[in-house]
């Protein structure tokens, strides 16, 4: 059952998944909850910014600009530097905020890309139509947009599902918690190899329950692709 | 005004620990930290390069096996490096090589090839199929056309996947600190320990600041790399591209 290994301890051990699960449940939900957050947060402010952005071209430049910069700034920095005004211990606030700004720039980017996308045919028959420039917008554009901003989420939902275990440096981090223990106890692989496969392993259920969420509310992708691969 | 006070207070001595001389001095100063950062990530990126560019090179040039490819390499991007970096850094035959360079290398090289394998293939698919069959036809060999033809069209994708995984391997490579690789990360996690708010912030900045100009950098490079004809209007190009033609493979 347990693959042997040179060291003295074993590689994997089932005793500690069956004698701890209630703590590593308990820091998968945290894990989780973290995540769902984050995402949720970030869909909020990046849809909203990203149409903002692009009906009123001039405000393209700062809002990428912001996210950008975001983006850029590596979390545990960010951590640092939050951690005077929002708390470093066990802080949701200063964990959140670096999430959220993680997912602006993927959310905001592909949400943009697939507004660019819409045919200019759609558009103008659109507005041949009577739609307003806003109407058009939400009830035209953005339902075209959809399939990108769904592949927006995924992607920010692996990244965020991956980063959240960086929070265990504030003493958070769901899963990165098993991480920071296997790490302070000599010769103890178990617990990083729980935090990995189980951090992988929500990332892959949440990409796949994100595809069919679009396959539920977003139907039109797949025969649009049927038809163009025909 | 208590809390003004104590936020002058605060930039004030942020600013005294950026300019003691003794934080710029021997082997954990600014200088010999930054030196450490920047030999592991460039040797990083160099890696992701020939590794995950040459998959998508091949797989590109030849349009097979590439959804997989980019399915596996989006699914590595939910690898939380932190697991990576702590394993790699207690397997005793990995983490004792050259004070943990090798450990957070392996770790980082994980995170690197994703953005750059994806961007080299999506970048060959890029490639217009009409010039791919008149390069055939003026006789060009496969190699040719892959070197004469595809690279250069697919140049710009390829350079956007090195830009954006430079910024995340300089951004991750901190946490390499926590694993006892010295680097900026280590005045962020030392402060982080020790709840000393000054040194976690003051290498905050620094690590903020190295990321933003390697950012910049790269923007520039990539943009002065670029054959002329297929740049885009505008200075400097977004840092992330590939997630657009990303989103449609669907499973």
């Amino acid at each position: 059952m347990v693959a042997p290994v040179a060291a003295a301890q074993p590689f994997f051990q089932w005793s500690y998944v069956s004698g701890q699960w209630g703590q590593i449940s308990s820091d998968l939900l945290q894990h989780i909850s973290l995540s769902l957050l984050a995402l949720g947060i970030g869909l909020a402010i990046s849809v909203p910014l990203a149409l903002l952005a692009w009906r009123f071209r001039l405000l393209r430049v700062p809002v990428v600009g912001v996210a950008s910069t975001l983006y850029i700034i590596p979390s545990l920095a960010l951590f640092a530097i939050l951690g005077p005004i929002t708390g470093y211990v066990a802080s949701y606030p200063t964990a959140e905020i670096a999430l959220v700004g993680y997912t602006l720039l993927i959310l905001i980017w592909n949400t943009l890309a697939g507004l660019d996308a819409v045919p200019s045919d759609t558009r103008e028959a659109a507005t041949a139509m009577g739609y307003s420039p806003t109407a058009r917008l939400l009830r035209v554009d953005l339902p075209l947009a959809l399939p990108f901003v769904f592949g927006g989420v995924r992607i920010a939902a692996a990244t965020v599902i991956g980063l959240v275990t960086v929070t265990a440096l504030i003493g958070l981090g769901g899963l990165g918690q098993q991480i920071t223990y296997g790490f302070s106890i000599v010769d103890f692989y178990t617990p990083i190899i729980v935090g990995l496969v189980l951090s992988v392993a929500l990332a892959a259920v949440c990409d796949l329950l994100l595809v069919g969420l679009q396959r539920l509310l977003v139907p039109w992708t797949r025969s649009a692709r049927r038809t163009r691969v025909a | 005004m208590e809390i003004f006070d104590h936020f002058r207070h605060f930039v004030a001595a942020v600013a005294s620990w950026l300019t003691t001389a003794a934080n710029w001095k021997g082997s954990s100063g600014v200088p010999e930290l930054l030196w450490h950062q920047s030999e592991l990530s460039v040797a990083v990126v160099v890696g992701a390069v020939v590794v995950g560019g040459g998959i998508g090179l091949v797989l590109g040039h030849s349009g097979r096996g590439g959804l997989v490819a980019v399915n596996a390499a989006n699914a590595a991007r939910a690898v939380p490096t932190l697991a990576l970096l702590t394993l790699f850094a207690i397997i005793p035959s990995i983490s004792l090589r050259a004070g943990g360079f090798l450990a957070a290398f392996l770790a980082l090289v994980i995170l690197a090839i994703p953005p750059i394998l994806t961007n080299t293939y999506v970048g060959m698919r890029e490639v217009d199929a009409d010039v791919r069959e008149a390069a055939k036809a003026m006789g060009l060999t496969g190699g040719q056309v892959l070197g004469t033809v595809e690279l250069p069209l697919a140049l710009p994708f390829i350079l956007a996947g090195i830009r954006t995984a430079a910024v995340e391997v300089v951004a991750t490579s901190t946490l390499a600190a926590y694993v006892s690789f010295s680097d900026l990360g280590t005045p962020v996690i030392a402060g982080l320990n020790t709840n000393n708010t000054v040194e976690a912030f003051a290498g905050a900045l620094l690590v903020a600041l190295l990321a933003a100009v390697v950012a910049l950098g790269l923007g520039v490079l990539q943009r002065s790399l670029t054959p002329a004809p297929l740049r885009r209007p505008g200075r400097v190009g977004p840092l992330i591209t590939a997630t657009r033609t990303v989103s449609f493979q669907k499973t």
